[in-house]
């Protein structure tokens, strides 16, 4: 069974005109960096990969995930965890519950609440549980929503410009947290972005659309 | 939803030409024609339809308009905004008699300022409500749909980029109200017109307002339509249905002619834009404005206080500005009818709110799941319901119903009013619904939320407000319905309003307060909760305090 994220041969256009075409395999604990100016398609891509390609786009290829063909699978099953450059904390749900949300189903309460601790404990918020997210502060939102994800165990991950909205100061920090995870993960990681800074950062392939 | 209005004119069609098995009469004939263009009262029912209407709809658009050209953003802006929930959920009917109440020459209006000012010891004998040309009826109309058309404009608002323009022109010198109307109404009015001629085609052919503040000899052809058909004499139906169709006619005519107003009006605005004057009367004129979306408001609220006042009277003598004694007699007498009354609107107006509800949120998540959309052509198609007189196809609907011997009552009643709420409630919640942010649905998705678990347990959730908000409107709107109610229920089913308006020729005061009151209350309560249930549910999520 192959590990990792592998697109084969990803075409994706608009009304006929095609936007851009991928072909790359990205190893477990690899990332691979896609950039271009905006408006060139690259969250389309993310959306592929997702599941969630809006229907005016049409898209080639395949993308296999783990050794499984996952191109038509439904988003909910193809275990491609996601974070947008927004923290996208779900803000009726306390942190506790937003964490619970993305937490494995299966195993008592009481284990489920102290694995929901541990991983606040890991970002450094422990005893976070009970707190709204909208009181929570830049830096603490994406803690939160990079162990969301990672609790419901994905087996690769994509990142749309995730750190852009983030200040320079906290920018490297958050930065080296979810690169530092996905890599004791072994995770397979999509990055796309604008920023130069965050391409060097991943340490990855860079690929460049829309040249 | 397209179902019953096309049965509705097919069973209002055959009829007009002379054809009711169910009576033993068929045609085709064109006899009840000739009866309908017999009745002497036609010419002046077909002109009060026409005149009532068009002036309605165009004198609350007009003070729509200016006092959001004028005022929008500012402080008294503000304050009407905070009025409108209200102001809308107040039925018809109750803003109707409320009305009466103020302006009549008994109104409280009038002893408020006699004998002092006036020196009146008795009432004038002036015809004020149900005046011959059907002036208060117009005004009761447009109180009612101002607060609609500015909820409407509001909401259109926010994707013109109006406040930009306003600065932009006000930066080249024009007056802020003649740089809006000059550069933010046209992208405004384009969005608005729907609801506009749903307003035009409601006035036209309104009953309940009719019945209150319209004058009798002739009364309106809707309301006569309604007389005929209710005659117990079935042959009397043919007329009717005759009536309809010329009602259908009007109204078509009606929208024609707006229509071409319309495009007079783009003409006109054209050269005035090229003009390039820069408003010299703005400020007149919004302070008009103002002054007349002032005084609709007021007519509607102080309407609602004096129903309370009336329904606690005891003895209330002419001039006295204020009964003699407050007595709880009045909902003594009238409590239990009120509450047999209220019990059959809640059931009613509940099942068909929640019925229109589910289908909303059904189509709306459909159209997020398998990435439909909805053309300009549907969203006419949505209103179509509305923009059909009621008196048009409710009595064919009704004829129909009796035709193939479906039991009239409590079930058909509400299958009628669905077909009335269901475009208020999507209309209410389309909007709200398509702005949730999809990546949260990308989100949860990627954390392996099923597409059901995705609208339970976040979407749903998030949009509990604007949820609860279009139940609400699902519920004011069925508890004003009076037309489907009288005639789909065959007079058997009795709720706030149908008791309400039925009380209008008996000119009993205290009942009227009193049965008014509760109609309000039982379109205001629900608005309140809508308030009031996300304020309390979500005390701990600043997130969700102003989405």
């Amino acid at each position: 069974m192959d590990k990792g994220l592998s697109l084969r041969h990803v075409t994706i256009s608009k009304g006929g005109a095609p936007l851009l075409s991928v072909h790359h395999d990205i190893g477990p604990g690899e990332v691979l960096t896609v950039m271009g100016p905006s408006g060139v398609g690259k969250s389309t891509l993310l959306a592929f990969i997702t599941g969630t390609l809006a229907p005016d786009f049409q898209a080639m290829g395949e993308v296999w995930l783990d050794g499984h063909d996952i191109t038509h699978a439904p988003p909910h099953q193809r275990r491609v965890g996601i974070l947008f450059q927004d923290d996208l904390l779900f803000p009726h749900l306390s942190v506790g519950a937003n964490l619970a949300f993305g937490l494995q189903s299966g195993g008592t309460t009481t284990e489920r609440k102290a694995k929901i601790a541990e991983a606040l404990d890991e970002v450094g918020l422990s005893g976070f549980e009970t707190r709204d997210p909208a009181t929570l502060s830049g830096g603490q939102k994406a803690r939160v929503a990079l162990m969301r994800m990672l609790l419901s165990e994905p087996c690769g991950l994509l990142l749309d410009e995730p750190f852009s909205r983030l200040d320079a100061a906290l920018r490297a920090q958050v930065r080296d947290m979810v690169f530092d995870r996905a890599r004791a993960r072994e995770l397979p990681v999509l990055m796309v972005t604008h920023d130069a800074e965050d391409a060097r950062a991943a340490g990855g392939v860079i690929v460049t659309l829309g040249d | 939803m397209l179902g019953p209005v096309v049965a509705g004119l097919w069973g209002t069609l055959l009829p007009a030409f002379g054809h009711l098995p169910a009576a033993g009469i068929t045609g085709p004939s064109l006899d009840p024609f000739r009866d309908l263009f017999d009745w002497a009262g036609l010419p002046r029912a077909m002109l009060l339809s026409v005149s009532t209407g068009l002036i309605a709809t165009a004198v609350s658009l007009l003070i729509v308009m200016l006092i959001t050209a004028g005022w929008s953003g500012t402080r008294p802006f503000r304050l009407l905004e905070r009025l409108l929930s209200p102001l809308l959920s107040v039925p018809h009917a109750a803003a109707a008699f409320g009305l009466a109440f103020l302006i009549a020459p008994s109104g409280w209006l009038s002893r408020l300022v006699s004998p002092g000012l006036t020196g009146w010891d008795r009432p004038p004998d002036l015809l004020i409500v149900q005046d011959t040309w059907g002036l208060t009826m117009t005004a009761g109309l447009i109180v009612k749909e101002v607060p609609f058309l500015l909820l409407i404009t509001l909401a259109a608002l926010g994707q013109a980029d109006a406040r930009r323009s306003v600065v932009i022109s006000q930066a080249l010198g024009y007056g802020r109200l003649t740089g809006w109307l000059k550069t933010v109404f046209p992208r405004v009015y384009a969005q608005i017109r729907p609801p506009i001629y749903v307003v035009l085609a409601y006035s036209m052919s309104v009953v309940d307002v009719a019945v209150i503040l319209g004058p009798n000899t002739p009364p309106p052809l809707s309301v006569q339509i309604v007389k005929w058909m209710s005659d117990p004499d079935l042959a009397m139906r043919l007329e009717g249905a005759a009536g309809a169709l010329l009602q259908l006619l009007l109204v078509i005519g009606a929208l024609v002619f707006w229509r071409l107003g319309e495009m007079a009006a783009r003409v006109i605005g054209q050269r005035w834009i090229i003009a390039g004057r820069r408003g010299r009367f703005d400020a007149i004129t919004a302070q008009i404005a103002l002054g007349l979306g002032t005084a609709s408001a007021l007519a509607v609220l102080l309407g609602v206080v004096v129903l309370t006042i009336w329904s606690f009277a005891g003895y209330w003598g002419f001039p006295d500005a204020l009964p003699d004694q407050l007595t709880w007699r009045n909902w003594m007498r009238h409590g239990p009818g009120t509450m047999e009354a209220l019990g059959e609107t809640a059931l009613i107006a509940g099942i068909v709110a929640l019925a229109a509800l589910i289908l909303t949120i059904g189509c709306l998540e459909a159209e997020y799941r398998y990435g439909l959309h909805i053309s300009q052509r549907g969203i006419w198609l949505l209103y179509l319901p509305l923009l059909i007189p009621q008196t048009a196809f409710l009595p064919g609907l009704q004829t129909l119903l009796l035709g193939i011997g479906a039991d009239v009552g409590r079930g058909p009643v509400m299958a009628a009013h669905l077909v009335f709420v269901l475009p208020y409630v999507f209309l209410s919640l389309a909007d709200p619904f398509r702005a949730w942010d999809v990546r949260m649905g990308t989100i949860a998705a990627a954390l392996r939320a099923s597409p059901n678990g995705v609208l339970w347990r976040v979407r749903l959730p998030m949009l509990l407000r604007p949820i609860l908000t279009a139940l609400a409107v699902g519920l004011a709107v069925s508890v004003g319905q009076y037309l489907p109610t009288l005639l789909i229920g065959g007079g058997r089913v009795a709720t706030l309003t149908t008791e309400a308006v039925a009380l209008a020729s008996g000119g009993d005061r205290r009942a009227i307060g009193v049965y008014g009151l509760m109609q309000t209350g039982a379109a205001l309560v629900p608005f309140a909760l809508a308030l009031l249930v996300p304020a309390v549910v979500w005390r701990n999520r600043r997130g969700l305090r102003h989405g």
